[in-house]
C-alpha cells in the first residue's frame, strides 16, 4: 500500500484560466469573478460616498465633488460594463445552474453533444445583450451628456 | 454554516440584485435614453433629485433591500473566491467573523442612511 | 496533418526516490500508422526508456486507467491517436490535480476518497430483497434515461484534472464523485436522497460549481457530468424550499403468474457461492 504523500501537482490558480479544452464557459467564469470583485470594492466605497445624502445637500455636493473629474467617470463607465456583463452572465447562470437551459440526460453517442453545446447559443445570446447594455451606456456616459 | 442555504439565498439575492440595481442603473445611467426618477433635474446625482427619490417610501425601502441583498452576494462571492484557494480551517472561521461583521455593520449603516435621508428629505 | 515520419514524445519524469523535481524528457520514436499515445508510450518503454511508469489496461476506452495530460489537454492515451494533435511533438504529463506518485501515475485517492463519501450505490429500506430479490425493480425508459448517460462514467479522472475548483480547492469534491452522487439521487430505485443531502448540503456538495463547464468538454465518454452537477443543484435547491420531495423507490415487480418456462430453454445452473 502507498504510504508516502506523491508530489503535488496542482494547477492552483492557473487552472483557472487553462487545463481543460479552453472553452468559452472558462473564460466567462473568470470574467464573472474578475466583474465581481470589482463590482463589490466599488460598492463598499459607494456606501460610504452616498451615505453623505443622510447629512443634507452641503455634505451630498462635498461628497460628490470627490469623485467627479475625467478619471471618475472613465472608472464608473468600467462599472457599468462590469454591471452588464456580470448581469447578463448572472442570468445565464440562474438558467443554467438550476438545470433549466441545458437539455435533458441522453444517451451518449460520439460525437459528444454535452449540455456545454446546449447552453452554447444562451452564451452568445447573453454576450449580445451584455454589449448592447454597453453600447446604451456608452451613448448616455460620453456622448449625450 | 450549510452551503446549501447560503448558495440558495446568493441566488435570490441576485435576482433581487438584477431588478433593483437594474432600476438604479436605469435611473443613474440611461438618464438621458430613458429618463425615469429624475424629475427635478437634467443630472440624476442633483441634490433635488436624490432628496426627491429619498422622500419616496418605495426607493427608501428599495435601496435598503437592495444594500442587503447586494452585501450578501458580493461578500459570500468573495467568500467563495477565497475559500476555494485552498485556505486553512482556521483562516476560514476567520474570514467568516470578518465577514459577517463588516457585513453586518455596513448593512446598519448604509440602511441608517438611507432612513435618515428619507426623513432629512421631508422635512425639506 | 501529413503523417509524420518520427514523433518525439516529452515526457514528465519523475522518480521519487531520486530526489529531484519533475523533469521534461525528450524521446523520437518513428511513426507508425494508426499509433496511439499508449502505442508511443509501449515502444518507448519496450526500446529506450524502461524505467518509464504509467497506468493502462483495456487499451480500448473502456477502463479510465490512463487518463494523461496530453499535449495540454487531459485525455486517455489510449484514445488519443497521435495524427489527431496536429502536431510531431506529444507532450505528455500526469493528469494535473492529482499527486504524482512516479512519472505518469497519478495519485487517484483523492479522487475515490471523495467518491465514496457521497455514497455512490443504490440506498433502500428492503436490504433483504436487495440480497436475495425475489424479483425486479420496476424502472421504465425514461427513468432509465435520466440516469443512464452519468452511468458510462469509467472514473478515468480526466474531468477532475480539468476543473478549475479541483485545480485550487482540496476540499472540493469534483465532478465525478457528484455527477455520480446525482446518477443514484436520480435513480428511480434509489432511496437515498436524505442521507446523500446530509452530506451535499454541505462544502462537499456542488456549491463550488460554477459552470466552467470543461469537465464535459473532457470526458472522454459523454458523460456530461456538468449537466449532472446542475441537475444535482436544481433538487438540492427546491429541496431547501421546500418543493421537492422524493419519489417511492421503485417497487418490486412480481413474476407474471400463470407462466411456465419454454422446453427448449433449460434451467439456469446452481448457484455455487
Amino acid at each position: 500500500m502507498l504510504d508516502n504523500k506523491g508530489h503535488p501537482n496542482r494547477l492552483g490558480i492557473w487552472g483557472w484560466l487553462g487545463g481543460g479544452r479552453w472553452g468559452l464557459e472558462r473564460y466567462l467564469y473568470t470574467l464573472h469573478r474578475l466583474t465581481g470583485l470589482g463590482l463589490l470594492l466599488y460598492f463598499l466605497l459607494h456606501i460610504l460616498v452616498t451615505s453623505a445624502r443622510a447629512f443634507g445637500e452641503q455634505a451630498w455636493a462635498a461628497s460628490m465633488a470627490r469623485v467627479t473629474g475625467g478619471l471618475f467617470v472613465i472608472g464608473e463607465f468600467l462599472v457599468f460594463c462590469a454591471f452588464a456583463f456580470h448581469a447578463a452572465n448572472g442570468v445565464r447562470l440562474v438558467l443554467v445552474e438550476l438545470g433549466w437551459a441545458i437539455g435533458n440526460p441522453i444517451e451518449p453517442v460520439y460525437p459528444y453533444r454535452t449540455s456545454v453545446h446546449e447552453q452554447r447559443p444562451l452564451a452568445l445570446g447573453i454576450m449580445v445583450v451584455a454589449g448592447l447594455l454597453v453600447l446604451a451606456g456608452g451613448l448616455d456616459f460620453f456622448i449625450l451628456h | 454554516m450549510r452551503d446549501q442555504r447560503l448558495w440558495t439565498w446568493h441566488v435570490l439575492a441576485g435576482l433581487i440584485i438584477l431588478v433593483l440595481l437594474g432600476l438604479h442603473m436605469t435611473i443613474m445611467h440611461l438618464d438621458v435614453l430613458v429618463g425615469i426618477f429624475n424629475p427635478r433635474d437634467p443630472h440624476p446625482i442633483a441634490w433635488a433629485n436624490v432628496a426627491a427619490r429619498a422622500r419616496m417610501g418605495f426607493f427608501t425601502v428599495s435601496y435598503i433591500v437592495l444594500l442587503g441583498a447586494a452585501l450578501f452576494h458580493g461578500l459570500y462571492g468573495f467568500r467563495n473566491i477565497v475559500f476555494e484557494l485552498g485556505i486553512g480551517r482556521g483562516l476560514k472561521t476567520a474570514l467568516n467573523v470578518v465577514l459577517v461583521l463588516g457585513g453586518v455593520s455596513l448593512f446598519a449603516f448604509g440602511a441608517w442612511a438611507a432612513w435618515a435621508a428619507g426623513t432629512l428629505a421631508r422635512t425639506l | 496533418m501529413t503523417t509524420p515520419a518520427n514523433v518525439t514524445f516529452r515526457i514528465r519524469r519523475y522518480e521519487p526516490a531520486s530526489q529531484r523535481p519533475p523533469a521534461w524528457e525528450d524521446v523520437t520514436i518513428p511513426y507508425a500508422d494508426g499509433m496511439t499515445v499508449l502505442d508511443g508510450l509501449r515502444t518507448i518503454k519496450e526500446t529506450r526508456l524502461p524505467s518509464l511508469a504509467w497506468r493502462s489496461s483495456c487499451r480500448m476506452g473502456v477502463c479510465g486507467s490512463c487518463g494523461m495530460f496530453i499535449n495540454g489537454h487531459p485525455r486517455l492515451a489510449c484514445n488519443t491517436q497521435v495524427t489527431e494533435l496536429g502536431t510531431s511533438l506529444v507532450t505528455v504529463a500526469p493528469l494535473p490535480n492529482f499527486e504524482i506518485i512516479r512519472d505518469l501515475v497519478p495519485d487517484l485517492r483523492s479522487m475515490f476518497d471523495a467518491h465514496a463519501a457521497l455514497m455512490p450505490h443504490i440506498i433502500r429500506d428492503d436490504v433483504q430483497e436487495m440480497y436475495e430479490p425475489t424479483g425486479e425493480y420496476f424502472q421504465t425508459p425514461h427513468e432509465l434515461e435520466q440516469i443512464l448517460q452519468f452511468s458510462y462514467c469509467i472514473k478515468c479522472g480526466c474531468c477532475m484534472a480539468a476543473c478549475p475548483t479541483v485545480a485550487t480547492d482540496p476540499a472540493y469534491s469534483g465532478p465525478m464523485p457528484l455527477a455520480q452522487s446525482h446518477r443514484y439521487n436520480a435513480d428511480s430505485r434509489d432511496g437515498g436522497f436524505a442521507a446523500r443531502t446530509q452530506v451535499l448540503a454541505t462544502e462537499k456538495g456542488p456549491w463550488k460549481c460554477h459552470y466552467a463547464g470543461e469537465c464535459s468538454q473532457a470526458c472522454p465518454k459523454g458523460v456530461d457530468p456538468a449537466r449532472a452537477i446542475q441537475l444535482m443543484k436544481r433538487q438540492l435547491v427546491f429541496d431547501y424550499l421546500g418543493l421537492y420531495k422524493q419519489p417511492c423507490p421503485a417497487k418490486v415487480v412480481a413474476k407474471p403468474a400463470g407462466i411456465t418456462r419454454r422446453a427448449d430453454v433449460p434451467e439456469a445452473p446452481a448457484a455455487t457461492i
